[in-house]
């Protein structure tokens, strides 16, 4: 379907052979980022590896992390007849605590779905008398476009302009989920779009503190099955360190200007996520100086960021990599696309809707 | 010396034009009857009347609501052709009349509509069918999107029996008429503001003739379905689970341009579920899969058919795609519009 090398059926057969030449023993293998479970389940790669290799996947899904009270926000905002609320297409489905965005839309709220952050700050310009809502969700891959979003806003002097953040950051969120005594991850593989952002120095301190190897690497069938197989060969050779397979795009430091737009206009903050809890300096909040912007202090004085909400379906041992998806006994009976109990199983990267998407017959 | 047409504002659609009044009659009189200009529409009656002795009948209406009124490739007054005559197609049926019903939102400029409606008109006369009848309703501003239409359309059955998911066998190939994704990607890239080297147009086409040829060369036809919203993966999951045979997709076959690929790839779609207007799959027999290709390469609107899957082999109402690195993925019903994805 793709003459794209890193598509190719030769490289991708070649490696996976490679892989399970070199394991002398079992291995579980974490892939962070809800992207690459998605492109695992989809080309099949699990079918190709070896049965001792084990992958779990992890909390990288950025609509699955997103806590419920920020998606309320976000539909209560969107209520209001002089708000525009402006979001990435797959937040629209996922519900918070009763209602998503799409009922919110088919209630009469403006919902204005956004390719890029910058678009909502063209609105704001555009219509003065609106108030014109940022919904800024995701990773350190969403982070910089949102900064700029709302660093434009400041610098136009847009007083109808204001952004809903709820980021969250990957180290921090690595360091609890490897702290926590239930999980069996040998290595990881680190998202490669998050560290063309951030680079991957911070990186090399957790792989040490944790005895876990890192492999940064990409969404494409030979991306992913190269940084299973450079973390295969560390895991063998019994060396906990960071190594890098995304080299097309990502660096040690990463992008400086990205990196240094996000320390202007965002603060390291406890977040809750979706499912994991509270974790200490896993996002972002909104500096003093652009607290003009801040949503939650514009429209709801005297309130922060949002806390977790744990407990609901099994999402969080799914995000945590505890349980796989079709180890939930809702597993599409109850809890299917169309009908779900929890974001994993709504979100286009959440571990849930992957294998209910793509799993054939013989595997479901 | 020449007298222009006064430009007073008078030049777009107002609310008297859907009044029934002089208005109205002269939107028809002066724009859809001299376009769509055929017997059976002339007397400008309440229906129109004609006699039929051949056998079965297909019937069927779409509607459609696209936006922009005019994309790359087409617009809405040819969707609206193309959409309903391959309906008719699809059961095997020669099309030969068409309604044409238009929700006009207050504003349109009529130089718009007219244009729609003069490529309505080129697409029918060239698709062979007659837009006998029609009716114009006007809404407010801003309670529609320019123009909507709704066609409907009648057609007589060409093959002895009828075709449907019920026919489907074990054995029986899937054939795809050519490569996919183009119509959904020119309105998604369009809307997004993409551009590519080159043109992303939408495969917008009447598919009749190459259907009619399958049949006049005696393919014993099983089932036809165009590939419109949701695309291939859809299609050839709603045959599965109506047939209750299991259908195995051939990946490698499956052939998608490099402008749509590229697109798909930035937008995080699927070319697999992306809408087609000028794509359809048919289930004929293994045995007769040769002769179908030598028919369909003969015509310019399946020169790049090919056999892209076939029944039997997974359990019986499953649908998979075989991947180019020899696993399977499971092929599924959309949960809603695919949509671009964040990261």
């Amino acid at each position: 379907m793709s003459n794209a090398p890193y598509r190719d059926p030769g490289i991708v057969r070649a490696l996976a052979q490679a892989i399970a030449a070199r394991m002398t023993r079992p291995w579980s293998v974490m892939e962070i980022c809800g992207g690459q479970t998605h492109a695992i389940l989809k080309y099949g790669l699990d079918q190709l590896l070896p049965k001792e290799l084990t992958l779990i996947h992890g909390p990288g899904c950025p609509v699955c992390v997103t806590p419920a009270e920020a998606i309320d926000f976000a539909v209560a905002l969107a209520a209001r007849p002089d708000v525009v609320l402006c979001t990435y297409a797959d937040m629209l489905r996922v519900p918070g605590t009763s209602q998503a965005l799409l009922d919110a839309r088919a209630a009469g709220g403006d919902v204005r779905m956004v390719y890029s952050p910058l678009e909502a700050v063209t609105i704001a310009r555009e219509h003065p008398a609106r108030e014109i809502v940022l919904f800024a969700i995701g990773f350190e891959t969403t982070a910089p476009g949102n900064a700029q979003a709302i660093l434009s806003a400041a610098s136009a002097g847009l007083a109808n302009f204001a952004a809903i953040v709820a980021q969250v950051t990957v180290p921090a969120a690595l360091d609890a989920l490897l702290d926590d005594p239930r999980q069996r991850i040998d290595g990881l593989l680190a998202a490669g779009h998050v560290c063309t952002v951030t680079g991957y120095d911070e990186y090399h301190a957790l792989a040490a503190r944790h005895a876990t190897p890192i492999v940064v690497t990409g969404f494409e069938p030979v991306d992913l099955l190269r940084g299973l197989q450079r973390c295969v060969e560390l895991l063998e050779a019994g060396r906990a360190e960071v190594a890098n397979c995304y080299e097309r795009y990502v660096s040690e430091h990463g992008n400086a200007a990205a990196r240094a737009l996000l320390s202007r206009v965002f603060a390291p903050a406890d977040m809750g996520w979706r499912g994991l809890g509270t974790i200490p300096a896993s996002g972002y909040r909104i500096r003093e100086e652009f607290a003009a912007f801040d949503a939650w202090r514009k429209f709801v004085p005297g309130s922060s960021l949002p806390r977790s909400d744990a407990g609901e379906c099994l999402a969080g041992e799914v995000l945590r990599g505890l349980k796989k998806p079709n180890e939930c006994p809702a597993f599409g009976t109850r809890c299917t696309p169309a009908q779900p109990l929890g974001a994993p199983m709504v979100s286009g990267e959440g571990a849930c809707a992957a294998y209910f998407r793509y799993r054939p017959p013989a595997a479901a | 010396m020449s007298c222009p047409l006064p430009s007073d504002g008078r030049d777009r659609i107002t609310l008297a034009h859907g009044s029934g009044g002089r208005l109205t009659r002269r939107l028809v009189e002066e724009i859809f009857a001299p376009a769509f200009d055929n017997a059976l529409l002339a007397p400008l009656c309440d229906a129109a009347v004609w006699t039929e002795h051949a056998g079965r009948l297909a019937f069927t209406t779409d509607a459609y609501v696209v936006s922009p009124l005019v994309f790359p490739g087409g617009d809405i007054g040819h969707l609206a052709v193309c959409g309903t005559v391959n309906d008719l197609a699809m059961m095997g049926a020669r099309p030969k009349h068409l309604s044409a019903a238009f929700v006009l939102e207050e504003g349109l400029p009529l130089a718009v509509l007219k244009d729609l409606v003069r490529s309505m008109a080129a697409c029918a006369r060239e698709a062979g069918v007659a837009i006998v009848t029609g009716d114009t309703k006007v809404v407010e501003r801003g309670k529609g999107d320019g123009l909507y239409v709704t066609t409907a359309g009648v057609g007589v059955c060409a093959t002895a029996t009828p075709l449907g998911p019920s026919m489907i066998a074990d054995g029986d190939v899937v054939i795809v008429n050519g490569d996919l994704g183009r119509h959904g990607m020119a309105i998604m890239a369009h809307r997004a503001g993409l551009e590519f080297d080159e043109p992303l147009l939408s495969d917008v086409a009447c598919l009749h003739e190459p259907v009619l040829a399958l049949i006049e060369a005696g393919i014993p036809l099983h089932c036809l379905r165009d590939l419109t919203r949701g695309g291939l993966a859809t299609a050839i999951v709603e045959l599965a689970q109506a047939s209750a045979r299991g259908v195995v997709v051939d990946g490698g076959a499956i052939v998608v341009s490099r402008p749509v690929a590229a697109a798909c790839d930035l937008l995080g779609l699927d070319p697999l579920y992306v809408a087609n207007e000028g794509r359809f799959v048919a289930c004929v027999p293994a045995s007769a899969a040769d002769a179908a290709l030598a028919v369909l390469h003969a015509h310019p609107l399946a020169r790049e058919a090919r056999v892209v899957g076939r029944v039997g082999g997974v359990t019986p109402g499953w649908a998979v795609l075989e991947t180019p690195y020899g696993t399977r993925q499971k092929l599924d019903l959309l949960s809603g519009d695919q949509l671009p994805r964040i990261c």
